[in-house]
């Protein structure tokens, strides 16, 4: 059914349809409409059966997550910004645990200077957590991939992030269309978590690895989420059968056939270059998009066989790695090593700076050039910062 | 692609204004986009809010720079914000106020916009009859929904009743008509319009 409501409103109806028996969260910024919407849900019986648990912080909001999910229960939370940082300890141990948790992130800054806006910083410091991390291009694709993330959670037994723009998405008002019960009850059976905390079967959780055991624990881990890379364009296709959208998947690909340069992004900037695309199309340049999806597992191969044949990639992180330049680049550098193509870190939209398509064109155009610095701040006020650096 | 930008301060219902404007569009078939300027959320702070409709998906996400139209619901910014940056030189203006362009000081220099598309609405007084209190957003989109042919007065009345329920929405709904009413009596003839 067709709506015009605010991103985080549907992600909200999309959650509830995914009937979680546990949503637990921290209700103060920085938090998102969707527990807002879910609480209530669940407080007028809405949402039934399912316990909302109102925690004194987001460590004990994970720590909650965590409980809930060793007992057997579908178990949703939200969170950014410095809220995903105070949950760190518990996020690794959710991962370490193979607990099926589904949490949104609502990309935000992380201070300090104190910031509350968009970008990726937040989500993209638990790269290595052990998380699975899906980004989303807009809010249809928002709630599609918590309706795919539930589903690729319990199959895995493997916690998933759905990352969504803070504020450009959350706050949106735009076209979606939300599926019914009976679509959403056809695509994710009931939760059969694998081993349960159950007093009449007593098992320890989370004990002592030592050394003799712990790297074959995390390799475990990793082969797990390689397994996870191949099933996300299975259950893309499924997803595309039961609902009729193509929605998830790895990355998605556009006008990138004969593309000469292809920028590489994650999240809602990728409308905003795709128009910037077209325009330059229109103008005869060979130029094409390659939005990521899947940021963890991260498609190394999948990437490097789509853009073997282009000259030159511009890859547009919103977030810095400061020291080296930015996240995700660091993984499409590694994707494309040996290959004969000039790579352009662009750092763009950093504690919300606006990215327009006047900037993102002049620097595909210098990247066409050549004349692109190898890692670029868009949009730098140089008066300020030089003034900077000579006092 | 037209893109409206709404200026106001916050607790006037400017982000609602936007969202409203957004779920008219849509329930008439357009594709909408309405988010807000982010971070000013205190009462009383210049807040900006955006509203793209279009017959196409719209992917854009910058804010908007070069609006069709501008809803301005608080003639006080006028001299403090730069609501009319960007706007193109055939688009729209709404201004909530009871005064005349001349007394509130932008007649000069509105000069090199078109002036039939240049509209005021009491939009406080409308709605302070029959709200009950300052709510200018819901009248100056009657206004808007006249003057620019753009969305029908009956689609923002489904956007009020999406937003607001029993005597709110009521006073809302009689608000917006006794706007469009009054835009529709003030517009210039067809020719003049269209040239």
């Amino acid at each position: 059914m067709l709506k015009q409501i605010e991103g985080s409103r549907a992600v909200a109806e999309a959650v509830a349809l995914c009937r979680p028996e546990v949503i637990c969260a921290y209700p103060i910024s920085p938090q998102t409409h969707i527990v807002e919407e879910v609480g209530k849900m669940v407080k007028e019986g809405q949402l039934s059966p399912c316990e909302f648990v109102n925690v004194e912080s987001e460590f004990a909001a994970m720590s909650v997550a965590i409980g809930s999910s060793v007992a057997g229960a579908r178990t949703y939370t939200a969170t950014a910004s410095q809220g995903l940082l105070f949950m760190v300890e518990a996020i690794y141990n959710a991962s370490g645990l193979e607990l099926p948790i589904v949490m949104t992130v609502a990309n935000r800054a992380i201070g300090s200077p104190i910031n509350i806006w968009n970008d990726h910083s937040d989500s993209l410091s638990q790269r290595d957590s052990g998380w699975v991390q899906l980004f989303a291009e807009n809010n249809q694709e928002a709630l599609d991939l918590h309706i795919i993330a539930f589903r690729l959670a319990e199959e895995f037994s493997v916690p998933v992030m759905v990352c969504m723009d803070g504020f450009i998405l959350t706050h949106a008002y735009e076209r979606v269309d939300m599926p019914s019960q009976e679509q959403i009850d056809s695509w994710l059976p009931p939760y059969k978590p694998s081993q349960t905390l159950d007093p009449a079967d007593p098992v320890s959780i989370g004990a002592l690895v030592g050394p003799e055991a712990f790297t074959e624990v995390k390799y475990l881990e990793h082969t797990k989420q390689l397994r996870v890379l191949e099933r996300i364009p299975q259950l893309a296709a499924e997803f595309k059968t039961v609902f009729g959208r193509n929605s998830g998947g790895l990355f998605h690909t556009y006008r990138i056939e004969d593309a000469k340069t292809v920028i590489v992004s994650m999240g809602s900037v990728l409308g905003s270059i795709k128009d910037t695309v077209d325009d330059l199309r229109d103008k005869g340049h060979k130029i094409g998009v390659l939005g990521i999806t899947s940021f963890r597992p991260f498609p190394s191969a999948q990437v490097r066989k789509v853009l073997c044949d282009a000259k030159r990639v511009v890859i547009l992180n919103k977030s810095l790695a400061v020291g080296i330049g930015g996240v995700m680049s660091i993984d499409v550098n590694q994707a494309l090593s040996g290959l004969p193509i000039d790579q352009y870190t662009v750092v763009a939209g950093l504690g919300g700076r606006a990215i327009t398509k006047k900037s993102l064109q002049e620097v595909f155009l210098k990247a066409e050039k050549k004349e692109l610095e190898a890692v670029t701040f868009l949009d730098l006020d140089w008066d300020t910062v030089n003034k900077q650096l000579a006092g | 692609m037209f893109q409206v930008r709404i200026h106001g301060r916050g607790g006037q219902g400017v982000v609602t204004a936007a969202e409203m404007l957004s779920i008219a569009a849509f329930e008439e078939g357009s594709h909408a986009q309405a988010f807000p300027s982010f971070g000013s959320e205190r009462t009383g702070a210049p807040v900006v809010a955006f509203c793209r409709i279009s017959d196409k998906e719209i992917r854009l996400r910058e804010p908007i720079m070069e609006p069709d139209a501008v809803i301005i619901q608080d003639p006080t910014l006028l001299h403090l914000v730069p609501v009319f940056s960007g706007l193109k030189r055939n688009g729209y203006v709404f201004i909530n106020t009871s005064k005349s362009l001349f007394a509130i000081g932008i007649d000069k220099f509105l000069k090199g916009w078109r002036q039939d598309r240049i509209y005021t609405i009491p939009a406080n007084e409308i709605s302070l009859r029959n709200v009950g209190r300052l709510a200018p957003n819901v009248p100056l989109l009657g206004g808007f929904a006249a003057a620019s042919d753009l969305i029908q007065l009956e689609s923002v009345v489904k956007a009020i009743n999406k937003k607001f329920s029993g005597k709110i929405a009521e006073g809302n709904i009689t608000a917006a008509r006794e706007a469009y009413e009054s835009v529709k009596a003030e517009i210039k003839p067809a020719e003049a319009r269209y040239a």
